[in-house]
């Protein structure tokens, strides 16, 4: 029971690293505190969700498709709301208040579109088989969020770590100023990893989605809580910290709604938080200011 | 040679703050100039201005004959402008080969990265040992050597140095002004920036005083460096 438990929690992590990771990176990078970034996650789901039920398109499609269209989603949004303030010196404060209303519009809008109703992935999406050993049962779509997670996230830290592209963003997570001194495009960069953690907010939406088949206009919402645990626990633009945090916090939810009371998850999270907040504000795994790969 | 610089009538504002009002000054191809003043004057505001970093309220720009103001940084960049920022600006998270290559960004050879890596690994034999440790960690000295190596990497048509000296013990002062002499002999164009008044009025050619956002005087850096008023207030006569 605590061993299925463990294994549950693990999965729902992974989807919280993915979605803390998109998160980080947009922190740790653009230095704004985007609150629409919730917003992405439900639009990755609902773009799924359209290419499964009206396209008939297979997961393994429409759950690339739908992070890329949530990543198309993010630059456009970043680049409506956010482009204006990005480098004032009021840029925290101002991008708070734009985006805090921004993604209440976008929720409202989607929802007086879609409706308020929970939608469901259409039957046999993915197969309903599920291993089982030793008492141990994993679904196929828990082994898919396994895979994507382990996928996305190796490509993640691959491109951070070898590519050009990944040390232009280190660079400028540290010293934009300097970054466009040595003839790194800013801007374009800026544009790159709004679509990055786009991608990455919308497959954790399309897997979340998947996961507990329920898809609904704010169900991005109450992911925000706990992309705001992960990060700060992790650290902000800390990318392993991320990973570790999201496991954890899946695991810690898993066995709250398990052992204690299901409703208390998100009281749980928010302890977390507080409590870090407090003791160590820097996060659990280092320094205050670190963008690490 | 190229890297002639031409700013005239330049304003740059912080809200209602001046900060800049109206300087013109020249830096022919070739040359280097200095800009003097107390801490505060506007070089560093000046500076940022010209490599794109802020938006002059008015004025102009051009180099080589081309108008650059208000042009994004980057594209600055592409046009052969580099600056050595105020405070050096070393990327602290990075090794110091990432920052080495971050100044080749705009190359895409990589034998001509690797050429101009040597280059600079040359003149700054230190900076060989430290290749893969984290830039944050060397001494201000070598992150000074770094700053400007990396600078280097981009091969500027014109280098804008901003207070490469501050901070530095003596002994990486006298290396940074004997480096900065060896560019200006080999043909870089350069604006250089200091509070260091004697050093940089000994390797420029000609010098502009800045005092309050305006130019109070300029000459030949040796008639500069006789005025009574500077030797008063700059050079501790
Ligand atoms: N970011 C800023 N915001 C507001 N005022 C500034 C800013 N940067 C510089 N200033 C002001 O502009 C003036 C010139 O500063 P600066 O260009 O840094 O001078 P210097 O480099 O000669 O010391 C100073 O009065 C300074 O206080
Ligand atoms: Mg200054």
């Amino acid at each position: 029971m605590l061993a299925q438990q463990l294994v549950n929690g693990v999965l729902l992590g992974a989807t919280y690293s993915l979605f803390a990771l998109g998160f980080t990176l947009m922190f740790g990078v653009l230095r704004v505190i985007n609150l629409t970034y919730g917003f992405y996650f439900s639009a990755g789901a609902f773009v799924a969700l359209w290419l499964t039920k009206q396209m008939g398109l297979g997961i393994w499609l429409a759950l690339p498709l739908g992070a890329v269209a949530a990543g198309v989603v993010a630059v456009a949004i970043d680049w409506l709301l956010l482009t204006r303030l990005r480098w004032r010196p009021t840029a925290e404060l101002d991008s708070l208040m734009v985006t805090l209303g921004g993604v209440l519009a976008l929720y409202s809008v989607m929802t007086a579109w879609l409706g308020p109703d929970i939608r469901r992935l259409p039957p046999g999406l993915i197969s309903a088989d599920a291993l089982v050993w030793g008492g141990l049962r994993v679904t196929m779509a828990q082994l898919l969020i396994l895979g994507a997670t382990i996928v996305l996230v190796s490509a993640l830290l691959a491109l951070m770590r070898f590519t050009r592209l990944g040390l232009a963003i280190r660079a400028m997570a540290e010293k934009p100023d300097a970054a466009g001194l040595m003839g790194i495009n800013t801007a374009r960069t800026s544009a790159l990893v709004s679509f990055l953690s786009g991608c990455l907010a919308g497959a954790g939406g399309v897997l979340i989605g998947l996961n507990f088949n329920a898809i609904q206009p704010y169900m991005g919402e109450s992911m925000m809580l706990r992309g705001f645990v992960v990060i700060i626990v992790g650290g902000l633009g800390d990318i392993r910290g991320a990973l570790i945090a999201g496991l954890a916090l899946g695991v810690i939810e898993v066995l709250t709604a398990g052992y204690v009371a299901s409703g208390l998850k998100e009281a749980v999270s928010f302890a977390i938080l507080v409590a870090v907040l407090w003791t160590r504000p820097q996060g659990l795994f280092g320094r205050a200011v670190v963008r690490r790969a | 040679m190229a890297g002639e610089l031409e700013i005239a009538g330049l304003e740059i504002s912080y809200g209602k703050t001046e900060a800049v009002c109206g300087i013109n000054i020249s830096v022919p191809a070739g040359n280097t100039v200095c800009l003097i003043g107390a801490n505060g004057a506007g070089k560093t505001s000046t500076m940022r201005a010209i490599s794109g970093l802020l938006k002059p309220r008015a004025g102009r720009i051009v180099l080589d004959g081309a108008d650059i103001t208000g042009m994004a940084p980057h594209l600055v960049a592409a046009r052969g402008l580099l600056q050595v920022p105020e405070g050096r600006q070393i990327f602290a998270e990075l090794t110091v080969a990432e920052n080495l290559a971050l100044g080749a960004w705009l190359v895409d050879d990589a034998a001509e990265i690797a050429r101009r890596r040597d280059g600079v690994l040359q003149r700054f034999p230190r900076l060989r040992e430290r290749l893969g440790q984290l830039a944050g960690l060397m001494s201000g000295g070598e992150q000074q050597m770094l700053a400007l190596g990396r600078a280097l990497m981009g091969e500027p048509k014109l280098l804008l140095l901003d207070e490469p000296s501050m901070g530095l013990a003596p002994l990486f002062v006298d290396e940074i002004f004997a480096i900065i002499e060896t560019l200006k002999r080999e043909g870089t164009t350069i604006l250089l920036v200091e509070q260091n008044a004697s050093a940089a009025l000994e390797v420029a050619d000609f010098a502009y005083v800045l005092e309050n956002g305006r130019i109070v005087l300029e000459g030949p850096a040796a008639e500069v460096a006789g005025d009574p008023k500077v030797i008063a207030a700059y050079l501790g006569g």
